[in-house]
């Protein structure tokens, strides 16, 4: 099986996933699921950084540093907003 | 690090992303969702400096500040947004991500230009990578400057706009090809300034109430363009990461247009096509009747069943602790009160029932849209605080409106309806409502939050 085949494997198993954790949400907790997907997408920090790494010239250098800036704004904001957001749901019990 | 100890601790990074978008989708699990969410990412970005493919560690130290100042100016951000402005916060830091991810799928094409080791498929994934993430920046920050009302909220229109944006689209997909083929410097820059450009002109038709769905379309954007650049990267955590993000912001999307009405074509496309404030010619000068606090309480008083519709002037306002001390004193009197929640009230699906959470309104009077409507023709009165389109019968009665088809909370059918508006101003979506006419209905003008502080008082004094 070529390196492509397992790739594309994980991606369409990924989508599928995807689709089904979604699937059944109420529309009270919309707003902190999209918060959160979107922290989750934070996570190009990790390839931010991966690339800086191995950086060796001024231009990719400034780039990835400025990558990395960005991703961790997504990333760290994103988490501890949504927490915020959620914070408000506290010991609600909710029925839904 | 060795080679599969790094592969399976990417691997529970993943697993830790899963449980984290699953605990999201219940209120009792959604919490600690999002702390694992925060752990596992936590975790990824520790454990890259130990990627074994990485034998010399380049900008170490440059890498750690820009951690730390991407976390002096995130945190901060994320702790003093005021809830209100919630909505605009997630799309800037959407549209960071999206930018963040076209840079580094640019790092590696410019680091792989210099060995000429680049295969096809990457330097497409490269070009899907540059042009959505840049999309989805723009996008975002015209998102933004629209929800923080630094430019106008109505859609953008301008003569043969429609073929601006078709040539910088073609402009886009043709400079894609080009780096493809050609593989320079020079077409990447000028494919990523397009694309720039397209995700301005992409966001500046869309008006209003339909500003939230782009803000999640645009979030599936940047999962997607992660997956990309993880395929760029090889690098199978984001590849899943990204996935899942694209996957559940598609689903999540399509719930959120689902709930508006319309199709997610229509929501994009709509403003070319919509003839702008379809219902204004009638709204000249016509009699509304406006009260004043003690005849709003009155009302209130002597009804038996209270709707509260809130709406994104109850966010403005930050009235929804008021809202609630006005709810208990009229429960207290006896009468029955529930809160009707239209799914797209405020500028985000959801954004009532945060609101309403953070004043402790107790969730069981929190009644949604398809449940709350049987029970508009036995309620009294319905108290409609700071919403205005989803409540106005335009998106039953006008086609071609901009709001048509959207489901709406039937508020007419009640006996007496109550506006709490700032102005007579039209909504968000920028659409005179007929329901601000009629006979059976009372405006109380002013901030929602006086207003409803004065009717509360007034109803004490009853």
């Amino acid at each position: 099986m070529s390196h492509s085949i397992v790739i594309l494997t994980i991606f369409v198993l990924s989508i599928f996933i995807g689709f089904e954790v979604v699937s059944k949400v109420s529309t009270t907790l919309h707003t902190p699921l999209m918060s959160g997907a979107n922290a989750i997408h934070g996570i190009i920090l990790f390839g931010a950084i991966m690339v800086a790494d191995k950086s060796t010239t001024v231009l990719s250098t400034s780039l990835s540093i400025a990558a990395i800036v960005l991703a961790t704004i997504n990333m760290v904001g994103g988490f501890v907003v949504t927490d915020r957001m959620l914070e408000m749901f506290k010991g609600k019990g909710g029925k839904k | 690090m060795n080679n599969n100890l790094y592969a399976l601790i990417g691997l529970a990074v993943a697993v830790s992303f899963i449980m984290a978008l699953k605990g999201l989708s219940a209120p009792k699990t959604a919490r600690r969702g999002n702390l694992i969410g925060a752990a596992g990412a936590t975790l990824a970005t520790i454990v890259v400096f130990f990627d074994p493919a990485q034998k010399v560690h380049h900008n170490t130290f440059l890498i750690l500040g820009a951690i730390a100042f991407g976390v002096i100016v995130g945190v901060p951000a994320a702790r003093r947004i005021q809830m209100t402005q919630m909505p605009q916060l997630v799309a800037l830091f959407n549209g960071v991500g999206g930018g963040a991810a076209a840079l580094v799928s640019i790092v590696e094409y410019l680091s792989l230009s210099n060995n000429s080791a680049r295969d096809t498929a990457s330097t497409i994934a490269t070009v899907f990578t540059v042009v959505v993430g840049s999309v989805s920046f723009s996008g975002s920050v015209i998102t933004f400057l629209k929800l923080q009302e630094i430019m106008t909220t109505r859609p953008v229109v301008f003569p043969g706009g429609r073929f601006v944006i078709a040539a910088t689209l073609v402009g886009v997909l043709g400079t894609g090809v080009w780096v493809v083929n050609s593989g320079g410097n020079t077409p990447l820059a000028i494919m990523g300034v397009l694309s720039l450009l397209f995700g301005v002109l992409f966001v500046l038709p869309v008006g209003g109430a339909d500003v939230p769905i782009v803000i999640s379309l645009l979030n599936a954007f940047t999962g997607l363009t992660v997956a990309a650049g993880g395929y760029v990267l090889d690098s199978t955590l984001l590849i899943v990461a990204g996935t899942l993000v694209g996957a559940s912001g598609t689903i999540l999307t399509r719930l959120m247009a689902a709930a508006m009405g319309r199709s997610l074509f229509g929501t994009l496309f709509g403003a070319f096509t919509a003839k702008p404030q379809a219902a204004t010619e009638a709204g000249e000068a016509r009699p509304v009747k406006s009260g004043s606090p003690d005849d709003v309480a009155i009302l209130l008083n002597y009804a038996q069943r209270v709707v509260i519709v809130p709406g994104f002037g109850l966010a403005v306002a930050q009235a929804q602790h008021t809202v609630r001390e006005l709810a208990d004193l009229l429960t207290a009197k006896g009468i029955d009160v529930a809160y009707g929640i239209h799914p797209v009230a405020g500028r985000m699906p959801g954004h009532m029932n945060v609101l309403l959470a953070e004043a402790n309104v107790p969730y069981e009077q929190l009644v949604e849209m398809e449940e709350i409507n049987p029970t508009f023709p036995q309620t009294d009165v319905v108290l409609v605080v700071g919403a205005n389109d989803v409540v106005n019968p335009a998106a039953k009665t006008t086609p071609g409106c901009p709001i048509y088809g959207m489901p709406i909370l039937d508020v007419g059918l009640a006996g007496n309806v109550i506006f709490l508006k700032r102005s007579m101003r039209p909504g968000f979506a920028g659409i005179e409502n007929d329901l601000l006419y009629e006979p059976k209905t009372t405006l109380l003008f002013g901030d929602a939050k006086d207003s409803l502080t004065k009717v509360v008082s007034a109803l004490k004094n009853l």
